[in-house]
């Protein structure tokens, strides 16, 4: 197979372009915060972090930081005109009740049927975190993935059945590799792009569950 | 005439019992009650149980608190960070106890403490090892997991300004657990960094009410 990846950063552009204005979403720790960088300044776009903020801006100037305004990765932030503060019920009532229209996370496996590993390896060793993950899965109208097919030593990242721990059942509805967009639907899962240069054959052949081609009427919308 | 305005750190950490379930405000170090802590540190209270987001980061705060070995179990979402390695020996050790989570489970058992509630049933965690072994409900073709509320002794949170009636207001996301938390405990401590007349604080605003706090101390002198 030989083609170009989509990079990291390509992918954060790709999913910035399928966030409308007046959306109110989050976006997870790590890849998708870079989605941030993408989002055109002309669109009002509400960005959500859990730890009590609604219309989050980008990062302070050197020197500006304030440490009480922080985002989910207890990274500084700034506020935007017209952003609010409130307490982490209100915030999780936000994320649990359906009230964000979309929330864009990394993973380490996704099934075909959208289930959703990404808060636990399940190494004996490991020491378990979860934070936001499980509410955000369940509550958001969509959940967005964000990952690389492939894990570095080849093996395919979308699943049949996940091997890890499951942070929420059936619940992503769109997957952003770096070889390409795939809708969950109800009859499986549905290419939408594919990185330039992939057959549909290459693509499949390095996805450990069965792929859909894309429909007309997707590639018209 | 009714003040919960105390002189001193010390005084305000008096009577905390060894083995008291203690709610800590914070999330990371926004919001976190730091001077309450190095209070608490030299009371002396231990096999404190510890609710917070958070298993303490760096070597203050919380981290402190648990350094001094004075944490028999932790409830929290997210303990495993780049920084919580007194958490992490002592976890590995199997001196600390862990009781790990969703942070909106957390949140709304805290809210649903405070507000009298005897449990709720949420989507967060069904199907995953989070929910297992716990009461499931399918409401509406939906499933469900049933989550008990979170009582606690004690609260130390931190706010900006609060009155001698116990009137609280925060400052940007280091308000996170604080107006919670002060609900469901029996004796909520706020930390402030200023204590103003009464009447000063514009009742418009005013995120905790003085009923949900029972003492109210300067941070620094």
């Amino acid at each position: 197979m030989s083609t170009s990846r989509y990079t990291r950063e390509q992918m954060a552009a790709r999913v910035a372009q399928d966030i409308p204005e007046g959306a109110y979403v989050n976006l997870g720790i790590g890849l998708p915060t870079k989605v941030a960088n993408y989002l055109p300044a002309e669109k009002e776009i509400f960005l959500h972090s859990e730890n009590g903020l609604l219309g989050m801006g980008p990062a302070p100037a050197p020197g500006e930081e304030d440490e009480d305004l922080i985002n989910a990765g207890k990274q500084p932030v700034t506020l935007l005109t017209g952003g609010a503060y409130f307490h982490h019920a209100d915030s999780f009532a936000m994320m649990r009740g359906g009230h964000l229209d979309i929330c864009v996370l990394g993973a380490f496996q996704v099934s075909h049927t959208g289930d959703l590993a990404n808060w636990h390896t399940g190494a004996p060793d490991a020491i378990p975190a979860v934070g936001g993950a499980m509410d955000l899965a369940t509550g958001a109208k969509e959940v967005f993935v964000m990952m690389e097919h492939q894990t570095k030593t080849g093996e395919s990242k979308i699943v049949e059945r996940c091997s890890y721990p499951l942070t929420g059942i059936g619940c992503v509805s769109r997957i952003y590799t770096d070889l390409a967009v795939l809708d969950v639907t109800a009859d499986g899962l549905r290419v939408r792009e594919m990185a330039p240069g992939l057959t549909l054959a290459d693509l499949q052949a390095v996805t450990a569950a069965p792929l859909l081609p894309a429909t007309d009427k997707q590639q018209g919308d | 005439m009714i003040d919960k305005t105390f002189e001193s750190l010390e005084q305000a950490v008096a009577g905390i019992p060894d083995g008291a379930t203690v709610m800590i405000g914070g999330f990371g170090n926004a919001g976190m009650p730091s001077a309450l802590i190095d209070a608490l540190i030299a009371q002396g209270a231990r096999d404190l149980t510890i609710v917070n987001n958070n298993a303490g980061n760096g070597e203050t705060g919380l981290a402190a608190l648990i350094k001094a070995k004075r944490v028999r179990k932790i409830v929290c979402s997210f303990p495993r960070q780049a920084d919580s390695h007194h958490f992490d020996a002592l976890y590995r050790a199997g001196e600390i106890e862990l009781e790990l989570t969703p942070q909106g489970n957390l949140a709304e058992r805290i809210r649903a403490a405070g507000a009298g509630i005897g449990g709720f049933f949420t989507p967060t965690g069904y199907g995953t090892l989070l929910a297992e072994g716990k009461e499931t409900r399918v409401i509406d073709g939906k499933h469900y997991v049933f989550e008990t509320p979170l009582h606690a002794d004690f609260a130390l949170i931190k706010a900006l300004r609060g009155d001698r009636w116990g009137n609280l207001v925060y400052r940007k996301t280091a308000r996170n657990f604080g107006p919670i938390m002060a609900s469901a405990a029996r004796t909520t401590i706020a930390q402030v960094a200023e204590i103003v007349p009464l009447g000063e604080l514009d009742p418009e605003t005013i995120v905790t009410p003085g009923i949900f706090v029972q003492r109210v101390v300067k941070e620094a002198a």
